[in-house]
């Protein structure tokens, strides 16, 4: 036993660690032993905070990490002068991929769930000021934002509440802080009830050359803090992200950061400039979660040196706070940055020039230990790496629940198929559901055009956004997916969708995939049932990623998505990037003229279960999700990509919720930039459909299908090369110019037909209605 | 020509703003910081659009008092040219270069879509005859609500001072006020943004026109150069 540190004057601090304390701190009686062989003695309170954030879920990925590391973190096939990984997930605050001419971008999802459950607006706000500090802290300035939303049934007065704050979080941070939101993926589902998903990404852009690291090297050089001054907000948020919701969560309000984007957008430009000057920064790591607790160890363990800092020199914006306090304090805005020893003077400088802090607090040392003092006395003295690479990890035990089985065993054989009036009343009412509903009343509140950059605004399958490289000019698609549905009837087969869909959006957009970042939200891995999606969702994704040779650069595991409603619906966001080699090749899902062939790509939907339509039309959540081939899916992203560089598609949408119905219907609806035009409509002949059932064949969710609309002089030629890659294509009609979305089907031998203007309404107005506060205009 | 875009700390649009200049227009643009006094030799001046100082009290109401701004002031009270974008209009009507204020949106929330805009016939250059008779512009703001009392309104119809009016109503604007100009039409200001309207791939490339039509107010040439 080595010596225990001086009775630490603060009665508090000084108090003895008894198993209730250490059972407060979400830390088994296991880990705790392992606490006191590490350090040799028992630990002091503010070391005790230390242990209980680092190796809570949300800081060690301790039940996740034997999982990850299925992932593929680097490209094998490395084409046409971009794709290499630079930085790979898990080595830093966010992976770096490699676009071509010595550019780069780097980008991240992360989640902010529970913060948004209790504290909406604050909630989603700092999950947009976090994501966004991961990408520059890495040297990139950013471009962009998306996020994967996910709530409770929308007639709900408390999901509308958490809707309607989440929203305007986003939008006050993402705004003010000037980069762009340009797209995400919004589901309402009765699951998401008390447990919201708020899922945010960002992305930016840097040369090669400016890659910084969160490392800690260089004997003395000098420790700075930078940005926002600590107060007690957020205080243990990494420990309340890692247990479940409950009646009493609000009384965690506390934990919940504030967050203040105009400091947020000083410290990008501030932080920004630093960067820029050459050999400057050795190391630099935003103080987010677990705050200053997080930045040290992390950034001393990843240098393989260690750091000692004063707390009596952090800005602080409450008096009387204690070493325990402001060492898990995760007030926002904050960075850690590593800095030549004997250039101190020209940081200060630039951080003056923006009215911030920059503070130093402390250096680096050799003895690969974490010494924090506060008053003069020594509050923690932690070997760096017991924190970080030497925290626990589990193996969890898996066994599938009762309810999956069952859906999957259901066939829709008791379920009467539609008749014509069915179908004539089913696409309004799927229409304008809020899940597949237009997300205008979202995205207008969102700025998705500052940076003048965005290519692709929100309400097409990707959004595209041109990157100036300095004089060149690159073009990007991203795209956001995951459907829980799948996952929870067949988790490993949901994760395989979520991938593949994503790419056939980012196919028909025009772009090549480059890498992808993931969410994954589930409950608590304690509970077999809970840990097995978890572990089949992340095998589908690895397995998804391989074929397509598309890595895992980075991402974020939110676990104890747990209402007492239950668990939520498996829920994996994937967010991918993409590379549009020419602006030529940016293609939306929108029909442009009259005249156009609509082309079926991928052959007759034929499945309905887990589909939109019979949890809006039957309120089922039942049969298995659809079936889906890794090779299919390929050979027809690689026909699309083929087509639309020979310059032959005009537009083009994936079929996913709600099916081939929906999807030719939102192609009639037209963007808004370029405008749609008026009164296009089209017919439809599906009597040669073949499919079992009318509704499946309407609104079932087959995967790898595609709708083309090309010229009719192109015609051929797209359904010769469909057959040369062995895709199935077959014209299903023509975009006309009457305003009637007109259907010839054979089972019923019927015709029906829409005005298009109706489906719009029905579409584009839904949520509006439902969000519309009387007497505002 | 020399075109200066000021900088305060939260100003967004400031690369925006620039791009428009320098890489829409070809004439060479610059930045000035808000603790500068002095504007250097501008012929025009880019208030741009973003959250100056967080704007967490009135929108440009802490930015009117940077030192910049009262070098901008002399420059207007001498006849330079002043444009102000979104949170630049905002600024311009704190700062009392521009009559009338900015208030919340009457939805309370943000709106970022591209509108239709009537062009009114304000000046030789600004107006129908140079941009046709309608635009298009994205607006993107919180604060847009233009309001301003019955006498001054009359005043801004009597002087044609209206640069533009929204054909749909986005933020409860009175008038449907978009975009005004001072007394003496050296001084501009709009919410919809032509710093998002000038690319190939922007909803539309009016913003090109717009600041054409700005800059040629005293600089005629700017007009013929675009033929």
């Amino acid at each position: 036993m080595t010596e225990p540190f001086p009775p630490n004057p603060d009665p508090v601090l000084n108090q003895p660690i008894t198993p209730a304390l250490v059972k407060k701190h979400g830390l088994l009686p296991d880990e705790y032993a392992r606490i006191r062989a590490a350090l040799g003695r028992d630990p002091a309170l503010t070391e005790l905070g230390i242990f209980s954030v680092m190796w809570s879920e949300h800081c060690s990925y301790k039940n996740t990490r034997p999982l990850l590391k299925g992932f593929p973190t680097e490209k094998k096939h490395i084409g046409a002068g971009f794709g290499r990984v630079l930085v790979k997930a898990g080595e830093e605050n966010a992976g770096i991929v490699d676009i071509g001419n010595g550019w780069a971008i780097a980008f991240k999802i992360e989640s902010h769930n529970h913060p948004s459950a209790v504290e909406p607006f604050e909630g989603a706000a700092t999950g947009v000021g976090g994501i966004i500090r991961d990408i520059f802290t890495m040297g990139a300035r950013p471009v962009l934002l998306t996020n994967s939303l996910r709530f409770g049934d929308l007639s709900s007065p408390a999901t509308k509440r958490l809707l309607r704050g989440v929203v305007a979080g986003i939008s006050h941070y993402g705004n003010c802080v000037g980069v762009p939101t340009i797209g995400g993926d919004v589901y309402f589902d009765r699951s998401y009830e008390g447990n919201p998903l708020v899922n945010a990404l960002c992305l930016g852009t840097l040369r090669h050359d400016q890659i910084r690291r969160g490392k800690a090297t260089g004997v003395g050089n000098p420790v700075y803090y930078v940005g926002a001054a600590t107060g007690r907000d957020g205080l243990g948020g990494a420990a309340f992200a890692s247990k479940e919701l409950s009646a009493e969560s609000s009384a965690d309000r506390p934990a919940v950061q504030k967050g203040d984007p105009f400091m947020e957008k000083l410290l990008i430009e501030a932080c920004l400039e630093m960067m820029s000057v050459p050999e400057l920064v050795v190391g630099i790591q935003d103080m987010g979660a677990a705050g200053l607790t997080c930045s040290t160890c992390e950034t001393a363990s990843r240098g393989g040196a260690g750091i000692e800092i004063e707390l009596d020199k952090v800005p602080q914006r409450e008096t009387g706070m204690n070493s325990y306090e402001i060492m898990l304090s995760e007030s926002q805005e904050r960075m850690l940055v590593i800095v030549k020893k004997g250039r101190e003077r020209e940081i200060e400088q630039i951080f003056e020039k923006w009215d911030l802090h920059a503070s130093r607090v402390g250096f680096v040392t050799d003895t690969g230990r974490m010494v924090v003092r506060h008053h003069g006395t020594v509050v923690a003295d932690i070997p760096a790496r017991t924190l970080t690479d030497e925290a626990p990890v589990y193996q969890r035990e898996a066994r599938e629940g009762p309810g999956p089985v069952a859906a999957r065993a259901w066939t829709p054989a008791g379920l009467a198929d539609l008749d014509c009036a069915g179908v004539c009343a089913a696409l309004p009412r799927l229409l304008s559901h809020p899940t597949i509903a237009s997300k205008r009343w979202i995205y207008r509140q969102y700025d998705h055009m500052v940076q003048h950059g965005t290519v692709v605004a929100p309400g097409s399958d990707a959004a595209v956004v041109r990157l100036r490289l300095g004089e060149a000019e690159r073009f990007i698609a991203i795209s956001n997916d995951g459907n829980g549905r799948y996952c929870y009837v067949n988790p490993h087969r949901g994760a395989l969708i979520a991938m593949a869909e994503c790419l056939r959006n980012l196919a028909c957009s025009g772009a090549v995939p480059l890498a992808m970042t993931d969410n994954l939200n589930f409950g608590n891995p304690y509970k077999p049932e809970a840990f097995h999606p978890l572990k089949e969702c992340v095998r589908g994704l690895a397995e998804a990623c391989r074929f397509f040779d598309v890595p895992v650069v980075g991402g974020n595991v939110s676990l104890y998505n747990e209402s007492p409603e239950g668990a939520i619906d498996p829920t994996p966001t994937v967010g991918v990037v993409g590379l549009i080699e020419s602006e030529a090749h940016v293609t939306r899902q929108h029909v442009r003229s009259a005249g156009e062939r609509l082309l079926l790509l991928g052959g007759w939907p034929d499945e309905l279960g887990a589909s939109q339509y019979l949890g809006v039309i039957h309120g089922l959540k039942m049969g298995d999700a659809p079936a889906v081939d890794l090779a299919v899916e390929k050979s027809l992203q690689d026909l699309l990509l083929s087509q639309i560089r020979a310059g032959r598609v005009r537009a083009a949408h994936d079929l996913s919720e709600g099916g081939l119905l929906v999807a030719l219907s939102e192609m009639l609806f037209g963007g808004d930039n370029p405008p749609a035009a008026p009164g296009l409509g089209a017919a439809i002949d599906l009597s040669k459909g073949a499919a079992t059932r009318t509704d499946a064949l309407l609104f079932g969710e087959s995967q790898g299908r595609v709708v083309l609309a090309v010229l009719p002089a192109d015609e051929p030629a797209v359904l010769v090369a469909a057959r040369a890659a062995g895709v199935d294509a077959a014209e299903i009609g023509a975009v006309t110019g009457d305003g009637i979305l007109a259907l010839r089907l054979a089972r019923p031998e019927a015709n029906v037909s829409w005005p298009v203007a109706e489906l719009r309404r029905a579409w584009e107005t839904s949520i509006e209605a439902q969000m519309a506060r009387p007497g505002l205009g | 020509m020399n075109v200066a875009v000021l900088q305060f700390p939260g100003s967004n649009c400031d690369q925006d703003a620039l791009h428009l200049f320098a890489s829409g227009l070809k004439v060479p643009a610059r930045y000035v910081w808000h603790k500068d006094t002095g504007l250097g030799s501008a012929d025009l001046v880019v208030v741009p659009g973003g959250f100056s100082y967080g704007d967490y009290l009135r929108c440009g109401a802490i930015a009117r008092f940077s030192p910049v701004m009262r070098a901008v002031r002399d420059f207007a009270s001498a006849g330079g040219l002043v444009l102000g974008i979104c949170n630049g209009f905002q600024i311009l009507c704190e700062a009392g270069l521009l009559p009338g204020a900015l208030i919340r949106n009457s939805s309370l929330e943000y709106r970022c879509l591209t509108c239709e805009l009537a062009v009114e016939p304000s000046t030789p250059s600004f107006g129908p005859a140079t941009l046709g008779p309608t635009i298009r512009m994205p607006i993107g703001h919180g604060e847009g609500n233009y309001r301003i009392d019955p006498e001054g309104l009359a005043r801004l119809r009597a002087n044609r001072q209206v640069l533009l009016r929204y054909a749909s109503n986005p933020n409860g604007s009175l008038d449907d006020i978009a975009g005004i100009r001072n007394e003496t039409g050296n001084v501009f200001g709009m919410m919809p943004h032509p710093d998002r309207a000038f690319e190939r791939f922007h909803p539309s490339q009016d913003g090109l026109a717009v600041a054409r039509a700005v800059l040629a107010t005293r600089f005629p040439e700017v007009l013929k150069r675009a033929g």
